[in-house]
């Protein structure tokens, strides 16, 4: 943007409605893609893994962004739907035979009316309250999984075949990284377009002020369900990916520190924001990665040894900080950074 | 008959202790609209705290207690002041997040201090067991129910009675109209927290004694949630009919059903409780209806 330019001023309403209204954030976007791009090609197979699991968190992450950071209404039991959708497509793959496209719609349709269902208490419950409930989604689905033996296999591993085209068998990290990455990349744009829509507007209506969205004509009733199953659609969806990715599924990747995770993400991100969705699950899961390998360099030393408490540390330090000196999260320190060099030498 | 005695005895046991640590729970939240999710961690603190002083400084049980005291005031104090007093006015969100945030942290500082293995504190309460209408009772059990009733009920009487108690209550009610009655928000605030750091620590204690200590003890906080919801989640009587309802429950749910149901029996109760009772047994009916 030139020097003495004002700012964006729209003529229409179509200008106001484009997702990108500067030549600079398609210069961004385009430099973004290609570093992606080429990120497979050079980073080693560590990186590879850890970019994998950034895109599956990514999808997650946007899940929750809709429910939380969007529509307001916190969800502790985001482990426990992570759970039904990895479940229920790695059961219809490794026990019903099901081609894993099917079983990964199954799973998202799924977990979207397990959602729903688990949403119902947000009618009537908000802030904390809310929170208590969907705590209790978690430990209740939680317990069904480890359970109802017969369908799940209780405590023991679920083992899934690998996906495969024909003879194409989808094995490396490698090919899996484009197909995280495109499936993660289709979830920013709907996202992103969500909160266009008359649905997305409803749904940020109802964070701001639920009676107010009410006189407006906002059905808050069906928004709410509505929210947590399409929230939940993601979140079974990177629960899916998660099955047939790492190919065994067990209870224990779905506790509720996962649900923390996830909202730990959003929070570090920025909440209502899908730029906060991606930048927050990048740094979430590529942290404690870089404390692993930096506790690695450090064999054997008294540090090496302390490193899960390091981790866990780590963590719970973030998510202070980021709460007290920067509640609105990294999207948040993106735009000032932004600022800064738009408005340089000004202040403001 | 014997079987029943002797689930109803743990059952209480255990609701005892899970009572103090929803009175820490209640004590803050009723305080300062705070929901604390470290709960159980303040819990771990004082368990560890007074297994330190004991196992390492080799010091007399009461000491010990007190140095455990001693240290949760500390923490609770610092907590309130550093991390959630900037929380003030932030919505319900991001004050649940930063207490998990902080019960991360001090989990990690306990894990770096004692490691993960569990430890058994030298017995403090008095061993053995008593015969109770043909069932075998252990003592340190009934001491610790007990132990948890003189807590509860001094505390009771403490926010009847005593001039702090009264400005507690009356902070809690109304923080502007306590204002201008020359009570200093700031010091209740602190109190409160305080308050809730000692109930932990005698919580802690008892769990120490009977469970023995380890990281487990903070999973105590967890089980806080369906106590506080059922009693009313600002009502002191009502973490004691919590604690001992939901501690009965378990004990005959894995008495006389098995197959892990108890370990999803409370949360069953509390989603009941929300949908139909949201304010719980004895809480103030403020809820805020969607």
């Amino acid at each position: 943007m030139a020097a003495i330019s004002t700012g964006v001023h729209h003529r229409s309403y179509r200008s106001e409605l484009r997702l990108r209204h500067a030549n600079a954030e398609h210069v961004r976007l385009a430099i973004a893609i290609a570093l992606l791009v080429v990120l497979p090609f050079l980073a080693s197979p560590f990186w590879l893994t850890v970019a994998n699991q950034v895109g599956i968190a990514v999808v997650g992450a946007i899940g929750l962004n809709i429910l939380t950071g969007y529509t307001g209404q916190i969800s502790l039991g985001q482990g426990g739907f992570l759970a039904v959708g990895a479940y229920t497509s790695g059961l219809l793959v490794a026990r019903m035979g099901v081609p894993t496209g099917v079983a990964v719609v199954v799973a998202v349709l799924t977990t979207a009316a397990v959602g729903a269902f688990f949403g119902l208490p947000a009618l009537r419950l908000k802030g904390l309250y809310l929170a208590i409930a969907t705590l209790a989604s978690q430990f209740i689905i939680l317990w069904v999984v480890r359970n109802w033996t017969v369908v799940t296999g209780g405590v023991d591993s679920l083992v899934v075949p690998r996906p495969a085209l024909g003879d194409a068998v989808l094995r490396t990290d490698f090919a899996w990284y484009w197909v995280i990455g495109i499936v993660a990349a289709v979830c920013v744009v709907v996202s992103r377009n969500l909160f266009r829509t008359g649905i997305g507007r409803a749904f940020m209506a109802i964070r701001d002020h639920d009676i107010a969205a009410e006189a407006m004509g906002v059905d808050v009733v069906r928004y709410k369900v509505l929210a947590f199953a399409l929230s939940s659609g993601f979140v079974g969806l990177a629960g899916a990916l998660t099955a047939h990715y790492r190919t065994i599924v067990t209870f224990e990747r779905f506790t509720l520190e996962v649900s923390i995770l996830y909202l730990a993400m959003i929070i570090v991100g920025g909440l209502g924001s899908t730029l906060g969705s991606i930048l927050g699950a990048t740094f979430m899961i590529v942290l404690p990665a870089l404390i692993t390998q930096a506790g690695q360099s450090l064999q054997g030393s008294f540090l090496a040894r302390q490193l899960p408490a390091i981790q866990l540390g780590v963590f719970g330090l973030v998510i202070v900080l980021f709460l007290i000196f920067e509640p609105r999260g990294l999207a948040r320190m993106w735009q000032r950074t932004k600022d800064y060099f738009r408005l340089w030498p000004f202040r403001y | 008959m014997e079987t029943l005695i002797q689930l109803t005895v743990t059952g209480l046991a255990n609701g005892a202790i899970l009572a103090l640590a929803a009175l820490g729970f209640a004590l803050v939240y009723k305080a300062t609209g705070v929901i604390n999710f470290a709960q159980g961690d303040f819990l771990a603190v004082g368990a560890w705290a007074v297994f330190a002083a004991i196992a390492t400084f080799g010091l007399h049980w009461s000491l010990a207690l007190l140095f455990g005291v001693a240290v949760a005031v500390i923490l609770a104090i610092l907590v309130e002041r550093f991390v959630l007093r900037p929380m003030i006015g932030e919505s319900v969100i991001a004050v649940i997040m930063v207490t998990i945030g902080l019960s991360a942290v001090i989990r990690s500082i306990l894990q770096m201090l004692f490691g993960t293995s569990p430890r058994r504190l030298p017995p403090v309460l008095p061993g053995g067991t008593v015969e109770l209408a043909g069932a075998v009772v252990p003592v340190n059990r009934l001491v610790a129910i007990a132990a948890a009733t003189v807590v509860l009920g001094a505390f009771t009487v403490f926010f009847k009675r005593s001039r702090h108690g009264i400005a507690m209550r009356a902070v809690a009610d109304d923080q502007q109209a306590a204002l201008t009655m020359g009570i200093s928000v700031r010091r209740i605030f602190a109190m409160a927290w305080a308050l809730a750091g000692i109930s932990a620590v005698i919580g802690g204690l008892l769990i120490a004694d009977i469970v023995g200590v380890s990281g487990e003890v903070a999973t105590f906080g967890l089980i806080v949630f369906p106590v506080v919801i059922l009693g009313g989640l600002d009502s002191i009587p009502g973490t004691i009919v919590g604690g001992a309802v939901i501690g009965l429950l378990v004990q005959y749910s894995a008495g006389y059903v098995g197959g892990g149901l108890q370990q999803v029996v409370p949360y069953i109760v509390l989603v009941l409780i929300l949908l139909v009772r949201p304010y719980g047994l004895f809480g103030e009916i403020r809820i805020e209806r969607v």
